[in-house]
C-alpha cells in the first residue's frame, strides 16, 4: 500500500465529511455513503492507517464501520432496498 | 428498405382541438383548424405541385405553383397559405389550373440548365418532378437572354456545394437556416432578377460565413443547387436505413442512405421524435471516420508495451487475452481484475461487457466514462428524485416560458436541440445562463439573455444557494408544492440553511464574482416567470461538488414548484451519445442495471439466477480507484471497449503511471488510440454504422441501432465480447441484441416493456416501460417523486481545494466546439478539421496584454500537474482571470494539466477548474515530444498475415 493510496482515501473521506457536515446526523450518512461506494480493500487501507489527518466527523464514521456497524440507508442514492421501483 | 424521398405534406402539422372538414378533388378530409389546403390534399393522398413548400417550413407563397381553385373564391390561391374552412370545395387539377402552372414553371425551366441526364440530382430532383407533374414539354423563351447558368460554384465547403446556377431562389435554404437552425446565415441578396443565395456577406463563401453546416440548406433544397459532395461523387442512394447517431446525447435519428454497402449520405429522419428531422454537421456529415485508413481491422497483441504490434487470427488474439485474465486471477485473485464500458457502445454491448466482467470475471470493478461526466447526475437526481435520470422529453421546451442554462453549450456540444431552444426563445421564452464563458446562446440572431451570469469556475453551489435564498426570503416558494410533494422537514431543514444570510447574493458575491443584483433577478425571473426549465452539462458536474451542484438545481426546481409536467423539470444535456444508457446497464461499480445496488440481496438473486453465477455483494472500484491500485501493484488487467481514458481523463501522467504497471491491457477499439499506447491486446471494433442495438439518450429514449453496412473487422462488438467471454469459459448463445435487450428486460424493472418488435413499430421508447407506465415516460414525477417524496438535501458551499496563486494566478476551465467530437477519435478522422484544426487557449484581452500575447502565439499552459502547449486566442469571451481550452486534440494532451481531484460524491474529475500559469512559449513542451515519441514508437505493427 503506497503513501499516495493513503493520502487519497483520507482526503476522500474528508472531502465526503465536509460536504455532508451540515445533514442532521452527518456521521450516520457519511458511513452509509463509504459503505455504498468503496470497496473492501479501501476499507482496509484507510482502517489500517488510522485516525491520523481525518476530519472528526469522517474518523467517527469510519470507526463506526471498522466495528462492523452497518449503517441504515440514508438517501436513495444508496439504498440498496429501494430496488425496481422507478416506475415513473 | 429500398429508395425513396420522405413524404412532404408541404406544410407543418398544426394542432388544434378544433377540427375542420373540406371536400378535395371529391374527397371528404377532416383536419385541425389552421391546416392548410396544400396539407390537406397531401392527407387524402393527391398531390399538389410545388416548389418553395416544404413540411418543416412556415408557408411562404413565392413558387406560384401550388394554385388551386375554390368554389366561391375569387381567383387562383396558393394552397399553401390557404386554410382550410368548414364546407369548402377544393379543385387541384383543372385546365386552368394547369394553364397557369406550366406558365410558371416555362419560367423557372428558362434560366435553368438543361443538363438533367448529367446532373447529380437526375431522378431525385423537385423541379424535375414538378416539370413532369405539369406536363412541361418546351420552353417558349429560349435561353439567349439574360440568365444565371454561368454562375460558379462556391466547393469551399468540405462537404455540400453550392451551385447557384440551378438555383430557382425559392428561399428554403435561407428559410431552413432561420426557423430550423436559428443561425440566420443566409440570405437573398439583391431584387427582382439579381435576387441570389448568399451566405454572409459578398466576399464570403460558405466556409468563411457563420454556416454552421448543420445541413438543414442541403435537405431543404429542391434542386441541385445545394448539393452533398458524396452524392455527386458516388451517385443517388439505392436503399434507406433508419439508424440513430453516434455523436452526442440528443440521439438524432438518419437515414443512412446508401448505395451498396457504401454511405451516400446521412439525413435526418423527418419521423425522428429526438430531432425532429434536424441535424448538426457532425452527425449530418462526419461520419467518413467509419472508413478512416487508420480503423484497425485485424486483432494484434504483444507481450510487452515496448514491443511491436503483432497482427494475428481473432482465435489467438482472444486465447491469448483469455489466457492473461485467467493467469492474473490465479496469481492476484479476481479482484485484480476489471473493466471499462463505454458510452459510445451500444446498450446491449455495455450490459454484455459489465456481464463479463461481474459473472466472468467475478468482480465488480467495472466503470464506465460516465464516470469523468455525468455520474454526479446519478448521484443527485437519484437522491432528491429517486431516478438517475432527467425528467423530460425534449418537445418540452416548447412549453417553457423561463429557461436556465447552466454549465452548458448546448448551441455547441447539443447543436440540434439547442436549435430547439433557440426556436422557443425566439417566441418569447426569458433565458438565463450561468456560465464563465459568453457561449453563443447569450447572444446569438434574435435571442439575447436576460441575464447572464459569468461565475467564477468552482461557484456553481455558491450562486444556486444564493438564488435560493433570494426565493425563500422573498416568499416566492411554492408552498403548497412543497408541502404536497416533498418532505416537509427536510424543506424546513433546507430553508433555514439558504435563509442565512452567509448565502446571501451579496454575501457572496465576492466569490461568484456576479452582481448580487443579477443573481437576485435571474432568482426571481425563475421562481415567477411561468414554466421553469434547468437544462445542464459538465459545468455542472465536473467539479468537486458537481453532485452537490446537481442536488442544489434539483432543490430550486422543487422548491419553485417546477417539476412534473411539460415545460418545466431537471434536463441534464448528456455529452455522448449513450451515457444514459451505460449507466442505466449497470456499468458502474456499485450498481445492477436499474441502478441497484450490489448488495441488494434481493436483485442480486435474479441476476445470479439468470446468470448461474454468485456475484460479490461488495462494491468494486471506479477508474481512478482502479488506476490507483495499478500503481499500488494490486491491480493488473482490464478490459477497456470504446474509451480512451489515457486522452479523456484527468491527470494524464497517473493514468499512464496506471496503464503500464498493468500486465494486461485489452483495447477493444477502432483505432490505436492513446491508451492502446500501453494495450497487450487490440481487439477491433466496429462502427454504429456496423452493428445492431439501441442507444438511450438524454430523454431516456431508447432507439435502434441498425446495421446499414457488414461490419469491416467482421464482427460487431457484442460478438466480440461474447467470443472473448467464452474464451474465459462462460457459455452465451445470444444470436442477436434482441436477445440480450431481452435479458435486460427481464431483469431491469424500468426495461420491463422494452423489446425489439416495439422499438421497430414505435420509432422508440422511454424508460420507464413496464405496467405502471407501458407506453414509457416521457415526463418524470408527474403525480409524485418516484422516491415518494421530493428530498431537499443542503448544499453547502464548499470551495474547491485547488486554488489560485502568485505561481498559478488564472483558471483554467474547459468544454468542446461544435465541429468536434469528445477526444476526437472521429471528427479529428473526418473533414471537420477544416474548423478546427488544434486546441486554442482562450484568453481575455487584459490577461493577454500583461503577458505580451496575442493571437496566434504559442503559449504555455502549467499547472500543479503538468504543462502543455497550444496557440491563443485573445477573446472578451471569457472573464478576466479564465482561460478556456477544448480536448479534442492528442497532440495538447489538455488533460496533462488537469488535476486528480474529483467530486466528493462520486470522484468525476473536477475538470472544469484548474489553477494555471500562461507565458510565452517557442512550442511543444519536453513533455509533448516525449510523448508523441514514445506513441510513434508503441504504434509500431509488425505485418505478419492473420491465419
Amino acid at each position: 500500500m503506497s503513501a499516495m493510496t493513503t493520502d487519497k482515501l483520507v482526503y476522500m473521506a474528508n472531502q465526503i465529511a465536509r460536504n455532508m457536515a451540515l445533514e442532521p446526523d452527518p456521521v450516520a450518512v457519511v458511513a452509509d455513503h463509504i459503505a455504498a461506494f468503496w470497496t473492501p480493500r479501501m476499507l482496509g487501507q484507510i482502517f489500517a492507517h488510522g485516525e491520523a489527518g481525518l476530519d472528526p466527523i469522517a474518523a467517527k464514521a469510519l470507526a463506526q464501520l471498522e466495528k462492523g456497524h452497518e449503517p441504515a440507508p440514508q438517501t436513495r442514492a444508496t439504498d440498496p432496498h429501494a430496488h425496481g421501483t422507478d416506475a415513473g | 428498405m429500398g429508395y425513396e424521398r420522405q413524404a412532404d405534406f408541404g406544410t407543418p402539422e398544426v394542432r388544434s382541438d378544433a377540427q375542420v372538414t373540406c371536400t378535395i378533388d371529391g374527397r371528404e378530409v377532416t383536419v385541425p383548424a389552421g391546416t392548410t389546403v396544400m396539407r390537406a390534399a397531401a392527407l387524402t393522398g393527391g398531390s399538389i405541385p410545388k416548389l418553395c413548400a416544404t413540411d418543416n417550413l412556415k408557408q411562404f407563397g413565392s413558387c406560384r405553383l401550388c394554385l388551386v381553385e375554390v368554389d366561391g373564391m375569387r381567383g387562383t390561391p396558393a394552397s399553401c397559405t390557404t386554410l382550410v374552412a368548414e364546407g369548402m370545395n377544393v379543385h387541384t387539377q383543372t385546365p386552368r389550373l394547369q394553364k397557369l402552372r406550366k406558365g410558371v414553371m416555362e419560367l423557372y425551366i428558362s434560366d435553368h440548365p438543361l443538363d438533367c441526364l448529367t446532373c447529380s440530382a437526375n431522378n431525385d430532383c423537385e423541379l424535375q418532378d414538378q416539370a413532369a407533374a405539369v406536363g412541361l414539354r418546351d420552353v417558349r423563351y429560349g435561353y439567349e437572354g439574360e440568365n444565371h447558368l454561368g454562375a460558379q460554384t462556391d466547393v469551399s465547403n468540405p462537404y455540400f456545394d453550392f451551385d447557384p446556377s440551378k438555383c430557382i431562389v425559392c428561399s428554403r435554404c435561407v428559410r431552413a437556416c432561420d426557423e430550423v437552425q436559428g443561425t440566420f446565415a443566409l440570405t437573398i441578396d439583391g431584387r427582382g432578377f439579381g435576387s441570389k443565395v448568399s451566405a454572409g456577406l459578398a466576399s464570403d463563401d460558405y466556409l468563411s460565413s457563420e454556416c454552421v453546416s448543420c445541413g438543414a440548406c442541403v435537405q431543404a433544397c429542391p434542386t441541385a443547387t445545394l448539393q452533398e459532395k458524396a452524392v455527386k461523387e458516388i451517385g443517388k442512394p439505392e436503399r434507406a436505413v433508419v439508424t440513430t447517431c453516434a455523436y452526442c446525447g440528443v440521439g438524432c435519428t438518419f437515414r443512412a442512405e446508401m448505395r451498396g454497402e457504401q454511405v451516400v449520405r446521412m439525413v435526418p429522419w423527418k419521423d425522428g421524435k429526438a430531432n425532429r428531422g434536424h441535424s448538426c454537421v457532425k452527425g449530418r456529415f462526419a461520419w467518413g471516420y467509419a472508413q478512416h485508413q487508420d480503423r484497425i481491422l485485424s486483432p494484434m497483441i504483444r507481450e510487452s508495451i515496448d514491443q511491436p504490434w503483432r497482427e494475428v487470427s481473432w482465435d489467438e488474439a482472444l486465447s491469448y487475452a483469455a489466457s492473461q485474465i485467467n493467469r492474473i486471477r490465479d496469481q492476484y485473485g479476481r479482484n485484480a481484475l476489471g473493466g471499462i464500458t463505454s458510452s459510445r457502445c451500444t446498450n446491449e454491448e455495455t450490459f454484455l461487457v459489465q456481464k463479463l466482467i461481474r459473472a466472468g470475471f467475478g468482480t465488480n470493478n467495472v466503470d464506465t466514462c460516465a464516470r469523468v461526466c455525468h455520474s454526479p447526475t446519478g448521484y443527485g437526481l437519484k437522491t432528491t428524485f429517486g431516478t438517475s435520470a432527467g425528467t423530460q422529453d425534449f418537445d418540452s421546451v416548447e412549453d417553457s416560458d423561463v429557461i436556465l442554462v447552466i454549465g452548458a453549450n448546448p448551441t455547441d456540444g447539443h447543436p440540434v436541440f439547442g436549435s430547439r431552444m433557440k426556436q422557443r426563445l425566439r417566441k418569447g421564452a426569458k433565458l438565463i445562463v450561468i456560465d464563465p464563458r459568453r457561449t453563443d446562446l447569450v447572444r446569438s440572431p434574435h435571442v439575447a439573455a436576460d441575464f447572464h451570469l459569468p461565475l467564477r469556475p468552482g461557484t456553481n453551489v455558491a450562486i444556486l444557494t444564493a438564488m435560493a435564498h433570494v426565493i425563500v426570503t422573498e416568499g416566492l416558494a411554492n408552498e403548497a408544492f412543497i408541502r404536497e410533494r416533498c418532505d416537509w422537514d427536510e424543506y424546513r431543514h433546507w430553508a433555514e440553511f439558504v435563509a442565512q444570510d452567509r448565502n446571501s447574493p451579496e454575501f457572496l458575491s465576492p466569490v461568484i464574482g456576479v452582481d448580487p443584483e443579477a443573481i437576485r433577478g435571474a432568482a426571481r425571473l425563475y421562481a415567477t416567470g411561468g414554466n421553469g426549465a434547468i437544462y445542464y452539462g459538465l459545468g455542472v458536474t465536473e467539479h468537486s461538488q458537481g453532485s452537490s451542484t446537481v442536488m442544489a438545481i434539483a432543490n430550486l426546481a422543487m422548491v419553485t414548484g417546477n417539476i412534473g409536467r411539460r415545460g418545466v423539470g431537471v434536463n441534464p444535456l448528456r455529452g455522448q451519445n449513450n451515457v444514459q444508457g451505460a449507466c442505466d446497464m449497470g456499468s458502474f461499480p456499485h450498481e445492477l442495471s436499474g441502478y441497484r445496488h450490489v448488495s441488494d440481496g434481493a436483485a442480486r438473486a435474479l441476476f445470479e439466477a439468470e446468470w448461474g453465477v454468485k456475484i460479490d455483494p461488495e462494491p468494486g472500484m471506479r477508474i481512478p480507484n482502479m488506476l490507483d491500485a495499478a500503481v499500488d501493484g494490486a491491480f493488473k488487467a482490464i478490459y477497456i471497449q470504446g474509451e480512451d481514458i489515457l486522452q479523456s481523463d484527468p491527470d494524464t501522467k497517473h493514468v499512464a503511471a496506471g496503464l503500464a504497471a498493468m500486465e494486461c491491457v485489452i483495447v477493444h477499439d477502432l483505432f490505436l488510440n492513446e491508451t492502446a499506447n500501453y494495450a497487450h491486446v487490440f481487439l477491433p471494433g466496429s462502427t454504429f454504422l456496423e452493428k445492431n442495438g439501441t442507444f438511450t439518450n438524454a430523454e431516456r429514449r431508447i432507439q435502434p441501432v441498425r446495421k446499414v453496412m457488414e461490419p469491416l473487422n467482421g464482427y460487431e462488438d457484442w460478438e466480440v465480447t461474447q467470443r472473448l467471454a467464452h474464451a474465459v469459459g462462460l457459455d452465451w448463445n445470444y444470436t442477436h441484441p434482441r436477445e440480450i435487450m431481452d435479458e435486460i428486460a427481464r431483469l431491469t424493472p424500468t426495461f420491463a416493456g422494452v423489446n425489439y418488435d416495439r422499438l421497430d413499430a414505435e420509432g422508440s421508447l422511454q424508460w420507464p416501460v413496464n405496467d405502471a407506465a407501458p407506453d414509457g415516460s416521457p415526463i418524470m414525477h408527474i403525480d409524485g417523486f418516484v422516491r415518494g417524496k421530493g428530498k431537499f438535501v443542503v448544499t453547502d458551499y464548499v470551495p474547491t481545494d485547488e486554488r489560485t496563486g502568485p505561481r498559478f494566478p488564472l483558471l483554467l476551465t474547459t468544454g468542446r466546439i461544435l465541429s468536434q467530437y469528445n477526444v476526437g477519435a472521429q471528427t479529428r478522422r473526418t473533414a471537420n478539421v477544416v474548423w478546427h484544426p488544434e486546441d486554442v487557449l482562450e484568453i481575455h484581452p487584459t490577461d493577454a496584454e500583461n503577458r505580451g500575447l496575442k493571437s496566434g502565439d504559442w503559449v504555455r499552459l502549467a499547472s500543479r500537474s503538468g504543462e502543455t502547449t497550444l496557440r491563443a486566442s485573445v477573446t472578451d469571451r471569457v472573464a478576466p482571470g479564465v482561460v478556456y481550452t477544448t480536448f479534442h486534440h492528442p497532440a495538447t494532451q489538455a488533460n496533462v494539466v488537469t488535476t486528480d481531484y474529483s467530486d466528493w460524491a462520486t470522484n468525476c474529475p473536477e475538470y472544469k477548474v484548474t489553477a494555471v500559469q500562461i507565458t510565452p512559449s517557442n512550442g511543444p513542451s519536453e513533455w509533448q515530444e516525449d510523448y508523441a515519441a514514445q506513441a510513434s514508437q508503441s504504434r509500431r505493427i509488425v505485418a505478419e498475415p492473420a491465419e
